[in-house]
């Protein structure tokens, strides 16, 4: 019994049938701590890799998008939901990550400022610009608590969408905008079609690295001891703080890392999407961000990649109502009690209400849910 | 001297716009604890119902302000009873998402009745000015200043000798203190929601005077969110100063910036009062008039 306990817990001895008996704690906050978690992911990845090969490149496109949301998705969560420090002010992290991104990968002949450089280059050099705003920023939150600290994030948004208009030179200005990232690895592009993939397919599936590349050292961190200083800060910062948590190290961190994945987002979804307009890092991409991490559950990775998923793909969804709801219209200007396009923002706003209300958890909450029953079926518990 | 003269009327005239909402931000946070970010939504709303009542139902404009301010109040008291009460004891932040929520989606339907073009907005006022010595003013912008100053003194006179508004400043104190004193803390919560209503209706009414809405307008009531930070959140004379100092700082900005400082970009002035925004808060972080947070360990 005691070499039971005290053994250091490698992937062999646990008992055969008792894939809950954890014998040392490293196995019990292991990344894939069941067999069943390992399956699972397996097959996920698999299937994610698969999938370029088995739907229309339209479809993979909008799949793309939501894989780079999910890398800014992962990016709020650890501030906002690992560290409980309320962001409204992503959409500047992620703005900052797309222009970077757009300058460094530019062409240097262009109408605007521009150097050339490969993917290397610019994808950590977005990560690491937003991150050093981050870091910038991060003082405020030291000094601010909870909602002040959602209104400065809030101004922070403005003031950057100002910067964004105004910036010709970098940006295009309001309206024209300007090319989005080029992006090419080892001389070739990540984005036209070639000879064995199409554009589209190179695009997914260089999304889809980056988002893994992305969500293991997010989660690692979470499970590690800069993850649980994150939790002892939102759920009782003075606590924590006697406990010997650095308040100010703990959310300069959170900050700082949270921009990176923001600029990484930014850099990744405007490699996808062709342009990159001023105009659209403003406070309804935040809010969406914010609607990510709720609708998917707050402190949880895969939540955050489920979540981005749906938001991204509600548009797709609500395309489709207006076809068999008689009084939902379509487009920008269609008839109806509401158009499509209207329908997608009222439902933002009512499932951030639903999820807040019903499941907390988001729909990893959900998923606990499902999982639970059939882990205890046929008993209720 | 006279542009000067004429930027100050502009920004004492907008901020009052932006201290009748600030009010309705602190009433809310000190009742319930929650900044609501739904106020701007019931902004629009209503001054889309002025929109309507005066045009399509053809009231006149001083009957057609009433009738919105009580839609919209009424409107308020939907919304913290469908979306807030259940959540009554959850983190604010919770709570304050849940604002943003009812936000959009209430947006959603007013944006359905404007449609995609800019309203007018009939008003006795207009762009008629009146002149004081070498100053032209705007009629509007006085009629938003003595108006506000009205609200202001009532409200105040309100919380200072009704039963209803001690009921309400003992909530703010300590809701279960106010509850065993007898006092019905949920009527309070609905109150707060519903005055806070009706002074989003107004301000909507003078963001439309002399000029007209659009499905733009709600981001002017996001002005009054340095209002409040820089007053202080919990501080109902600080949100009127607040809201003050933002219109005045936004009109000199706006006057004297695209000579001054060019440099810093065209229509500055609309972002300005983040920046004393950030510079409030990194001096003191709960605002000019607020309460500092003390905690015990």
């Amino acid at each position: 019994m005691t070499a039971l306990l005290t053994d250091r817990g490698g992937r062999g001895s646990r008992p055969r049938g008792r894939p809950e008996l954890y014998t040392s704690y490293s196995s019990d906050i292991a990344l894939l701590n069941t067999p069943a978690k390992r399956a699972g992911v397996l097959a996920i990845v698999a299937a994610a890799f698969a999938l370029p090969f088995a739907v229309s490149d339209q479809v993979l496109v909008l799949l793309g998008t939501g894989l780079a949301m999910s890398v800014g998705a992962i990016g709020l969560n650890i501030v906002t939901g690992y560290a409980g420090q309320v962001s409204l002010g992503h959409a500047f992290f992620v703005g900052l990550g797309a222009y970077t991104a757009a300058v460094l990968s530019g062409d240097p002949d262009g109408r605007l400022v521009g150097f050339g450089l490969p993917m290397v280059v610019w994808l950590p050099a977005a990560g690491l610009v937003a991150g050093a705003a981050g870091l910038l920023v991060a003082p405020l939150a030291t000094r601010l608590r909870g909602l002040y600290l959602a209104i400065v994030t809030l101004g922070l948004v403005f003031l950057g969408e100002h910067v964004f208009r105004e910036w010709d030179s970098v940006t295009g200005g309001p309206g024209v905008g300007r090319d989005a990232v080029q992006a090419t690895l080892f001389g070739n592009s990540l984005t036209a079609g070639g000879a064995v993939l199409s554009g589209a397919q190179k695009v997914y599936l260089f999304a889809l690295v980056v988002l893994i590349a992305a969500a293991v050292p997010a989660r690692n961190l979470a499970r590690s001891g800069v993850g649980r200083a994150f939790a002892a800060v939102r759920d009782r910062d003075i606590a924590a703080e006697v406990i010997g948590v650095s308040l100010t190290k703990a959310k300069l961190l959170a900050f700082t890392i949270s921009s990176f994945y923001a600029g990484i987002c930014g850099a990744l979804l405007y490699t996808i999407t062709r342009t990159v307009e001023p105009n659209s890092f403003n406070l309804l991409l935040s809010v969406r961000f914010i609607a990510m991490v709720l609708i998917g559950g707050a402190a949880t990775i895969s939540g955050s990649i489920m979540g981005a998923m749906f938001v991204t793909l509600l548009p797709r969804f609500t395309q489709q109502v207006p076809r068999f709801v008689p009084f939902i219209g379509q487009g920008v200007t269609g008839g109806g009690l509401l158009t499509n396009v209207e329908l997608e923002a009222m439902l933002y706003g009512l499932l951030i209400i639903a999820f807040l209300i019903f499941e907390p958890r988001g729909l990893f909450g959900v998923w606990l849910r499902v999982r639970n029953y059939w882990k205890g079926w046929p008993f209720s518990y | 001297m006279t542009r000067f003269g004429q930027s100050l009327i502009q920004g004492l005239g907008n901020g009052s716009i932006y201290a009748l909402l600030a009010l309705g931000f602190v009433i809310i946070y000190k009742s319930t604890l929650v900044i609501s970010f739904a106020q701007p939504a019931l902004m629009v709303a209503g001054a889309t119902m002025v929109v309507f009542l005066t045009g399509s139902f053809g009231l006149p404009f001083f009957a057609a302000v009433p009738v919105a301010m009580l839609l919209t109040a009424l409107l308020g008291l939907i919304v913290e009873r469908s979306a807030l009460r259940p959540m009554v004891g959850k983190p604010v932040f919770v709570v304050a998402i849940i604002t943003i929520g009812v936000d959009i989606t209430i947006r959603v339907v007013v944006n359905r009745f404007l449609g995609n073009t800019i309203r007018n907005f009939t008003s006795p006022w207009g762009l008629d000015t009146l002149r004081v010595g070498d100053v032209f003013v705007q009629q509007r912008f006085l009629a938003m200043m003595l108006t506000t100053a009205v609200v202001v003194a009532a409200l105040f006179a309100f919380f200072k000798y009704s039963r209803t508004g001690l009921a309400m400043r003992a909530t703010a104190f300590d809701q279960e203190t106010a509850l065993a004193q007898g006092i019905s803390v949920g009527m309070v919560f609905a109150l707060s929601w519903a005055i806070a209503g009706a002074l989003a209706a107004l301000a909507g009414t003078f963001v439309g005077t002399g000029g007209s809405i659009d499905q733009q307008t709600w981001i002017i009531a996001l002005k009054a969110l340095p209002a409040i930070i820089i007053g202080g959140l919990d501080s109902v004379g600080g949100a009127v100063i607040g809201g003050l100092v933002v219109g005045v700082i936004e009109a000199l900005v706006g006057t004297y910036q695209p000579t001054a400082a060019p440099w810093l970009g065209n229509n500055f002035a609309v972002v300005s009062p983040y920046v004393v925004l950030l510079i409030v808060l990194l001096l003191r972080p709960y605002g000019l008039f607020g309460t500092p947070e003390v905690e015990r360990v």
